[in-house]
């Protein structure tokens, strides 16, 4: 009977963590990324967000691969704090991380 | 009659129109949430001088959480471990740690052009300070010698700062920062007593921006209050990925100036490519010394520095960055060598809807 139950108590705890991947694998996916700025590009013609984007983001560092679109309102905040970049940009940056 | 069911049918339009454009807004901003985000860089680094070998891993979290639409937290910290040779004659390494925040301040977004900072903030003296020090940004493992000419020594003052964007066109932009630091004594926000600023033009046609910075220690006795003076001056071609960088900065004691430049080519197929991926990168500095009071971590005698470095830019935000530097001075000349790996990460505090 012991022996029984150390078997369940193992069986419970090795199927542990495959019920957080079954109910991840059922929601839809939250990895969805903002697109990638064409910072460095030369050809195309460039939006409004990308032109400012060049001019005010890349000044200093290259664009990320990709981020959460939930974070892009706080990366302006930081950003706007930090390069002291006008109100019209921010708008224009938020436009071009969330089309 | 037919007026009224024209206005009727105009208002259903409307009210249709509004309904169309909120469900099309709610889609286009529902998701620019201002959830709090962990950013900044990882690392692993080497240092090689006179045949000893250091190595330095290093984590630098950036804490930024909004409070409202006009408030924002943000926080850096510096994690690092120092491993380096006990002694020439010694064999085995010893080590040590370093834990501390960088900077933690509010930003309280006042008006389109008035950023209100305070708490513990980087010092806004030229570029390298504020701009340019996170571990993921910088081209080369070591700062500039002259990086702390300005920035009193901690790198941050304790107190607040007025910054914003004055002017914002096409055609140019003018930006500001004035800042009060007081005496700070406290061991993870050490200040000194300084007061200063920066504006900077930048010609968005030109890719160019020159800016001014001075700053002024206020503490000790009235003759060591000292003066700085720096000024900066970036090129960034258009269509190119091409970067120019230079700062000169002057103190009572010590000046000196550093240019860099580093270039990614598009000619084999895109900076995505296997060749575009590469990055040549070049450093000049030189520092000189006024007398031999040191109030600057500048080295005692005049010294030359080139930096040579090839940095190649992984997918997934990681960096790896390879460099030499040859050094000349009155006191010797040598070689560094310094290798390295940077990822940079970037993701929400928790899961948004």
């Amino acid at each position: 009977m012991r022996v029984k139950q150390v078997f369940v108590a193992l069986a419970v705890v090795a199927a542990m963590p495959a019920f957080p991947q079954a109910a991840t694998s059922a929601t839809p996916p939250a990895t969805q990324t903002a697109p990638k700025p064409t910072a460095h590009a030369a050809a195309k013609p460039l939006s409004e967000g990308d032109r400012i984007f060049q001019q005010q983001c890349s000044r200093c560092h290259t664009a990320p691969e990709g981020f959460s679109p939930h974070i892009s309102g706080t990366i302006l905040m930081h950003m706007r704090a930090r390069a002291s970049f006008s109100k019209h940009d921010e708008e224009e940056l938020l436009r071009f991380l969330n089309p | 009659m037919p007026c009224l069911i024209l206005n009727f049918r105009h208002f259903k339009t409307v009210r249709f129109a509004v309904l169309a454009a909120s469900v099309l807004c709610a889609s286009r901003y529902g998701v620019a949430q201002n959830i709090p985000l962990i950013s900044g860089g990882a690392g692993f680094f080497s240092d090689t001088e006179a045949k000893q070998t250091s190595f330095y891993p290093i984590i630098e979290p950036l804490l930024a959480a909004p409070i409202g639409s006009h408030l924002l937290i943000e926080s850096r910290a510096a994690l690092i471990e120092s491993y380096y040779p006990k002694g020439i004659d010694e064999p085995g390494y010893d080590h040590m740690h370093y834990i501390a925040l960088t900077y933690l301040q509010g930003d309280y977004f006042a008006t389109p052009y008035l950023t209100i900072v305070g708490g513990s903030f980087l010092i806004p003296f030229n570029t390298y300070n504020d701009r340019l020090s996170p571990v993921w940004i910088g081209n080369f493992q070591n700062g500039p010698i002259i990086a702390n000419i300005g920035t009193m020594s901690t790198g941050t003052g304790t107190g607040g700062m007025l910054k914003g964007s004055a002017i914002s066109s096409p055609k140019y932009s003018i930006d500001y920062a004035a800042y009060f630091s007081s005496r700070a004594d406290n061991m993870q926000f050490e200040a000194k007593r300084s007061d200063g600023g920066r504006a900077s033009l930048y010609l968005p046609e030109q890719r160019l921006e020159v800016g001014l910075s001075y700053d002024r220690l206020l503490q000790g006795p009235p003759e060591s209050h000292e003066n700085f003076y720096g000024m900066h001056v970036w090129w960034e071609p258009k269509n190119s990925a091409f970067r120019l960088r230079s700062e000169y900065a002057r103190g009572h004691h010590a000046d000196g100036y550093w240019v860099e430049a580093d270039y990614r080519t598009q000619a084999f197929g895109g900076l995505d490519s296997v060749i575009g991926r590469f990055e040549p990168v070049f450093r000049m500095q030189q520092s000189f010394r006024r007398d031999t009071i040191v109030s600057d971590g500048v080295p005692l005698v005049n010294t030359q520095r080139a930096d040579f470095g090839m940095n190649y830019n992984l997918p997934h935000n990681t960096r790896i960055l390879f460099s030499y530097s040859r050094q000349f001075s009155s006191k010797g000349n040598f070689n560094d060598w310094q290798t390295g790996i940077v990822y940079r990460f970037l993701f929400p505090v928790w899961k948004g809807k």
